[in-house]
Parts: structure tokens; sequence; C-alpha cells
């Protein structure tokens, strides 16, 4: 039987670590501690973030690329060849690994904008690279960019999300933060472009919930030019915070507070000024409030975000140990890369809790 | 019967569990394994590490210890036996629970004792040490629930909507007032000294499985919840 046929209960793992010193850490930490919550997956979708992997390619952006085939990989390498200057291109090397099958081709290239097109355009250089994203994922059929922010990478597909990381060679890899996320997937196909992280230049969202506002909020952040062709919360999650932060300007406390906003009830027994505060964001961003439930790890250059809904509907806890910083869905899956904690902790539902390098984010 | 968890599946160390013929059985070096010591009962359950989701789930009278913190949904349905936890609890604490009684010496997190039922002998139990999220004793309708809030954490006591929709039982909340308001449904009545003897008998019980000093807990007045008979659950949404 086909997904979408039958009924899946809703469940999913989202796992983090940052270490806030810069040290980076091989990807195999993640692999470990989202496989002690196999059960929340079904098999159809993990995926992983990692921050400061590429620091020998660090001012270009890094795409990753899926093609069902050469024709679509001609097609987007000779866009890609006309809007890009690219630095160095390859396949990405995976491991054959039982549990992943059915892999599209997967490639990765180092590019920056070309600079003539840049200037003609008059664009600033991360909205050229969205939108020449955007025309990719948009107009070239079975060809996907799942990544493109600089000194990170998304590696994602079908299967638990300890075999997607072994397929693409994790342990290889080190980065100062990872995310990940096994899949459980409730309304949409599982598919390769829709496991989880989604990412949007260096911004990921890993998550797990069932946003019950997705129309509300994908209508509105379509005026803004975003295009939600993929049916998936976790996509209109990712332009939203795009939006409110790279565009709106807002910090990542105010993100929190307009996507989960307080009851009007609990916002009344603030003290004023942050009840001033809550009301301005509620009446600016009415639409974008996210309701259901999610627990979200938001990934930036530099740091981590973690998030619940404001009813707390999914389990979701932080832990530190020194530099390091966690944030699961199971305290088991922090405990299986540090046993010795320092505390261990559940957020209140809408309590944005971030943890970044030291030094702040660079 | 000892036995080390570290890297079995749920099935498999429920099924050792399961099918020991011993009333003591020691877990050690548990990781998220789900479901344990769900719906069993004569044993002695003693548990080192971080167990799973739903532990004690339909507990039918087992003595469960746990030495670290449990996940969510700690005895969902829990129908009789005695779960202690030394350290948190997470989310939805004693969901729908019929009998028995859960013991946490630190904190737990939102739900806890939602859809709390009693019947004739069965009235359940839940003390939590240190303090809790929203929603707690949401939709009550029987049993107790007793918050000691035993560190004064400045998040308060209890989080928002404590008590909504709550129908029947009681909570004990060790504090002068709530931060946060309560629904209408609730009546709080301020208790300067502890006097009922059911009450004094459970948080006898409960000092005694963590050592805690007694006198100490009941030297601070309580706020006792119950339903607002004057303005009842049933008008919550609909008149009927």
């Amino acid at each position: 039987m086909l997904e979408g046929q039958f009924r899946n209960p809703s469940g999913c793992a989202i796992s983090g670590v940052i270490d806030r010193s810069g040290r980076r850490m091989s990807g195999e930490c993640m692999i470990r501690s989202i496989s002690t919550m196999h059960d929340r997956s079904n098999g159809l979708g993990g995926g992983f973030a990692g921050y400061g992997i590429y620091p020998e390619y660090k001012d270009y952006y890094a795409f990753h690329l899926f093609y069902d085939g050469a024709a679509s990989k001609k097609e987007t390498e000779d866009f890609i060849g006309s809007h890009f200057d690219v630095a160095f291109q390859s396949a990405i090397s995976t491991r054959k690994t039982a549990g992943v099958t059915d892999a599209p081709v997967i490639f990765r290239y180092f590019v920056l904008p070309d600079s003539r097109k840049l200037e003609t355009r008059k664009l600033d250089e991360e909205e050229y690279v969205v939108r020449a994203v955007n025309k990719i994922n948009t107009e070239i059929k079975g060809a996907y960019v799942f990544s493109c922010g600089k000194n990170m990478g998304i590696f994602k597909g079908v299967g638990f999300p300890e075999d997607i990381g072994r397929f693409y060679r994790l342990d290889e890899y080190e980065g100062y933060a990872w995310t990940c996320h096994g899949r459980y997937p409730t309304n949409t196909p599982g598919w390769w472009g829709g496991a989880h992280p989604f990412g949007l230049l260096d911004y990921s969202v890993v998550h797990n919930g069932e946003i019950s506002s997705y129309d509300a909020n994908r209508r509105w952040i379509e005026m803004y030019g975003y295009k939600c062709n993929l049916q998936t919360d976790t996509e209109v999650i990712t332009y939203i915070v795009d939006f409110l932060l790279r565009k709106k300007k807002l910090t990542l406390g105010e993100v929190a507070k307009v996507i989960a906003a307080s009851f009007w009830t609990t916002i009344d027994s603030k003290p004023e000024e942050d009840r001033e505060q809550e009301i301005l964001l509620r009446k600016m961003f009415p639409s974008l409030l996210i309701n259901g439930p999610f627990s979200i790890i938001f990934g930036y250059t530099g740091g981590l975000m973690a998030l619940n809904d404001r009813l707390k509907l999914r389990s979701m806890v932080v832990a530190e140990r020194g530099e390091r910083a966690y944030i699961a869905s199971e305290e088991c899956a922090i405990r299986a890369i540090e046993p010795e904690l320092d505390y261990v902790r559940a957020p209140r539902g809408g309590e944005p809790v971030i943890f970044e390098l030291n030094g702040g984010v660079k | 019967m000892k036995i080390e968890a570290n890297n079995l599946d749920y099935r498999a160390l429920n099924e050792i569990v399961r099918s020991s013929q011993d009333r003591e059985v020691e877990i050690t070096g548990c990781l998220g394994q789900r479901y344990l010591g769900a719906g069993l009962s004569g044993k002695h359950i003693y548990i080192e590490g971080t167990p799973g989701n739903a532990l004690a789930a339909y507990l039918d009278g087992c003595e469960i210890e746990v030495h670290g913190n449990a996940q969510d949904a700690v005895g969902d349905t829990m129908n009789a036996g005695r779960v202690c936890i030394f350290g948190n609890a997470g989310d939805a604490v004693g969901y729908a629970m019929r009998g028995g009684k859960i013991f946490i010496r630190g904190d737990a997190g939102y739900r806890v004792g939602i859809h709390m039922k009693a019947y004739k002998e069965h009235r359940p139990v839940i003390v939590v040490g240190g303090v809790v999220g929203s929603f707690l004793g949401e939709y009550q309708a029987g049993g107790v629930i007793v918050v000691l809030d035993l560190n004064r954490d400045p998040m308060g006591i209890v989080g928002n909507f404590c008590g909504t929709g709550m129908h029947g039982g009681e909570m004990y909340l060790r504090c002068e007032e709530v931060s946060h308001p309560l629904p209408a449904q609730v009546k709080a009545e301020r208790v300067e000294r502890l006097e009922d003897e059911e009450i004094l008998h459970i948080i006898k019980e409960y000092a005694a499985a963590f050592s805690l000093p007694v006198k100490e807990i009941l030297s601070s007045p309580f706020l006792k919840l119950t339903p607002n008979t004057d303005n009842p659950y049933k008008q919550l949404y609909t008149n009927n």
C-alpha cells in the first residue's frame, strides 16, 4: 500500500547538537543520537544538517541537488553555469546501505553568483541565490536543490535516519553543529526531496508535528513571492522564518512570539512591556501564527533554536554539558551521546531556547 | 534478575521482564526503551537510566522505581501499583489514570493527571515534588493530585490553564496563591494546616519514599482546588 492510502499515527524525531567553542564533531554523533528514537520514524524519511562542514569552500554557496536523470542534470548545469561561477563540482559520495534504495543522482556545487548578472539584476547576493534556487525547483523537472547555504549542508533521503546518515558517509564530515530528523510522514508522500531538514540559504528546519494552520500560513507567505510546492508544513515554516528573519529583520525571540504567540488571555496577564510587544507582533503578522502541534529545531550559521508550539503538544528537551548544548525529542537521544549532563530540562510551550557559538554568530 | 539494557530493543527488553519468574527485576543502562512495566503486576522493577515513553502504562500492581528521569506518558491509564521517579518526568503523567500512585521527586511536564478518574475504592494519586507545566489536572474527574514545589521554583508551581474542565477529585498545591488565573470551574480554598487524614497519609508516604522531612513539607499552607459546584463544568462549552 502506498503512503497516503492508510493512516499513519504521527511521530517523528528530532535531535541537534552545537559545540559553542566552535570545535567540530563528526556526523556520527547525530546518527547515534537519532537511532535511539528509531521507533518514532517509519523509514520514509531521514536527514541531517551540518554547520561548519565546508571550511575549504566557506565563502561559496554549497548547492546539493537531486536529479532524476541525465537530462535534468544537463539542463540544471546549463542554468547554474550561466548564473554562477562554479568553483568545484562533484557527485556527493555515498555508501551502499541496506535500507536505502531508489536514490536519485546526487550532486554538489560550490558556487558564487555571476558578478555581472548580480550587478544588472540589482539584487543582493542572497536574494539572487534564493530566486535561482526557486527557479530550478519549480521550472526544471526532475531537479531539486535541497541545500544552498554557505559552509553548511543538508543530507536527506527516504529511509531511517541512521541509514541515511551512513549512506551519506556523515562520519567523514565534521561540523560545529548538527541537526537531524527521523520522519513519520502523516499527510504527504515520503520522497527524497520531502525529507527534512528543509533549508533556504543557511537556514534549516527539522520539525516534529502537524500544522493545522498550513493553508492560512501558505496563502500569506505566497503573497511575498515564496512558492510552497511540496505540500509539507516544514517547507512553510522555513519560508516564514526566512521572511521574518532575513526580510523583516526580526530577532529570533520575536520570531518565536509570532509563530508561537501566546493566547490573548495569557498576554493580558503579562507585564506591560511584554504585553505591548506581543500585541504588536500578533497584530503585524496574524497569519504567521503556526497552530497545531510542533517542535522544531531551527539551524543557522552559528546557532540553533529550539521551539515548541504554544500548547506544547510535542515533546522536546534541551541539555548542556560544558560547551556542548543538546536538543532532542527524547532525553534518551541526548544521553546516548552524552551520558553526563550539567542539566536537562523541558522548555515551556512557545519558549524559544537559543544556543549560539561563543562570541555570537559569525 | 539483573538486566543490562544498553542496546536492547524495547520489545526484547520487555519480553525479558515479562517472562522473568523473579519478583525483583533490576534494569541498568536503560536508554529510551518504551512501555516498561506495561500492564504488569506482582513485580518490583528497579530502573537505572532513562526509561522511554509510556513507562508503567496500564500498570496493574507493580512497584517501579526509576533512578533517573522518565520521559512522556508515565502511568498512562494506570490501574494499580506505585511508581517512584527520583528525577523528573515528562508530559502527560498519569493520563486517564484509574488507580495506584505516581510519586515524582523532581518536576513534571505539561498535562499532569489529565482525565484522571476514581471509582469506588480506586483512587489514583499523583505527587510531584517540584513544579509542573500547563494544563495540570485538565478534565480531572477523580483522584488526588499534589504539587509541592519543594525548591520554591521561580517558574511558579503550575503553568496556565490549571484545572480547566475539572469536574471531580481534588488538587493540593503547596503555595499561597497561583500566579496564573484559575478557570471559573475551579474553587480554590486556602488550607492553613493540612488535617485531612487521607492527604496527610499520602504526603507521609511520599516523604518516606524519597527520605524527605515530612514536617517541613507540612509546615506551609496549601491551596486546595476542587470543582466549583456553583459553576459546573457542563456549561463550559454548551448549555445543555
